[in-house]
């Protein structure tokens, strides 16, 4: 019995020392003086690693969903006579939560994961260790950049994944199934606020950015410098990324959708 | 042209197309154009008994053509009537005779209001409020007097 408490607690401590050290590494990563020029130069390589690359999967997942979307609500729809409200199921699902959260567990998969073996690899072969004794700071040097352009690339990418599906859903519903051209267009501008709808999109898919480069720096930051410490920790990064977006997707949803905000 | 510089290129092109599509949600997506435009108008107010489903942003229509919408609705605390605050294009005026009506758009679809313009020939300036209102057909209501008087 009380082994169970205890390994509970050490459970818990555990937890909260992670925590904190993932904030440690978080703050005194992003906080102290910027060197503009070169933390451009960093910023922009990254963007290109983390924003640039995913942009294949993020358009052709778009497609596909929008695609989909368009199918599936066609054939529910058309039974009550409303296939014109096509558009503004579509648009309405899309910008509110399959544009963040896709987007989110696509970036997850295909640029945390990414980021967690490719700082985990600095670690494993002493390169972060060597940064140090030259007297650069790896914090600042590795992790910053690569937090940020994370940070950033995730609501562009979230807006493209939509824009995208929304084009998506407009082939099959009114290209290849003859709804309406007209009622696509006005049933969904009719529908979606852009403050309401739209922005609340972008805030859902910054905080999704934030939590999962957050995750994956500091899974590869912390890592077991060895190839099977490499692993796990790219595996922890894609399993707790894809939890928090859906929990914390719920929340987001709460407040801003479900009347309690 | 070195690979930095195609680097660059390439982000570029991923951040304007990110801004493209944000856009692209705005206008295409969510209408913003009436925001865009942010035209010029006017706010009159009219009290009604029962709004029934009436919400902020619902249209205002005369003769089933758009000219504004309702900018916000509150109750009157002095005589319990429910306030609604009309926003209307400069282009449009409207006698200070007309009636507002709360109808509904198909079966299950929308309230919105209609007015019914009068034949003053003063014109509604800021401010002002619209005398003659209908309220909203509330369903119910409507279904407990068709009972009460096939009991009579």
């Amino acid at each position: 019995m009380l082994k169970v408490i205890q390994h509970l607690g050490h459970r818990a401590l555990h937890f909260f020392l992670t925590i904190g050290r993932a904030t440690l590494i978080l703050l005194s990563s992003i906080i102290g003086r910027p060197r503009l020029k070169l933390g451009f130069k960093l910023l922009v390589e990254q963007l290109y690693a983390v924003g640039v690359l995913s942009l294949p999967i993020i358009i052709c997942s778009g497609v596909f969903v929008g695609m989909v979307l368009g199918l599936q609500g066609y054939t529910t729809l058309v039974r009550f006579g409303a296939e014109q409200a096509i558009g503004q199921l579509i648009a309405l699902s899309l910008v509110r939560e399959l544009g963040p959260v896709i987007g989110a567990l696509l970036f997850a998969g295909r640029a945390g994961s990414a980021l967690t073996a490719e700082i985990g690899l600095m670690k494993a072969t002493e390169q972060l260790d060597g940064l140090q004794l030259m007297g650069i700071d790896p914090l600042r040097r590795i992790i910053a950049p690569r937090f940020w352009a994370g940070f950033y690339s995730l609501p562009l990418l979230s807006l493209i994944f939509s824009a995208v599906a929304v084009y998506g859903g407009y082939m099959v519903a009114v290209e290849w199934l003859n709804v309406d051209d007209g009622a696509f267009w006005s049933n969904m501008q009719s529908s979606v606020d852009f403050h309401e709808d739209i922005l609340n999109g972008v805030i859902k898919s910054i905080v999704f950015g934030f939590l999962v480069t957050w995750i994956a720096v500091y899974q590869g930051y912390a890592s077991v410098p060895t190839s099977e410490g490499i692993g796990y920790a790219t595996t922890r990064t894609v399993v707790y990324s894809s939890l928090v977006i859906l929990g914390a997707d719920f929340v987001l949803t709460a407040v801003m959708f479900g009347g309690l905000g | 042209m070195n690979a930095r510089q195609l680097i660059e290129i390439a982000v570029g092109f991923f951040v304007l197309a990110g801004i493209a599509s944000l856009v692209m949600l705005a206008f295409k997506v969510s209408g913003l154009r009436d925001v865009y435009n942010s035209e010029q108008g006017y706010q009159v107010y009219a009290l009604f008994d029962n709004i029934g489903n009436l919400k902020a942003r619902s249209r205002v229509t005369i003769a089933g053509v758009n000219v504004g919408r309702v900018k916000s609705i509150e109750l009157d605390e002095t005589n319990y009537r429910a306030r609604v605050d009309l926003f209307i294009k400069n282009s449009v005026q409207i006698p200070t005779d007309s009636g507002a009506s709360i109808l509904t758009a198909g079966l299950i679809g929308d309230n919105y209001i209609a007015l019914e313009p009068g034949a003053e020939e003063k014109m509604l300036k800021e401010g002002d409020v619209i005398q003659e209102t209908h309220s909203a057909l509330i369903l119910e209501r409507l279904i407990g007097q068709f009972l009460f008087n096939e009991k009579k």
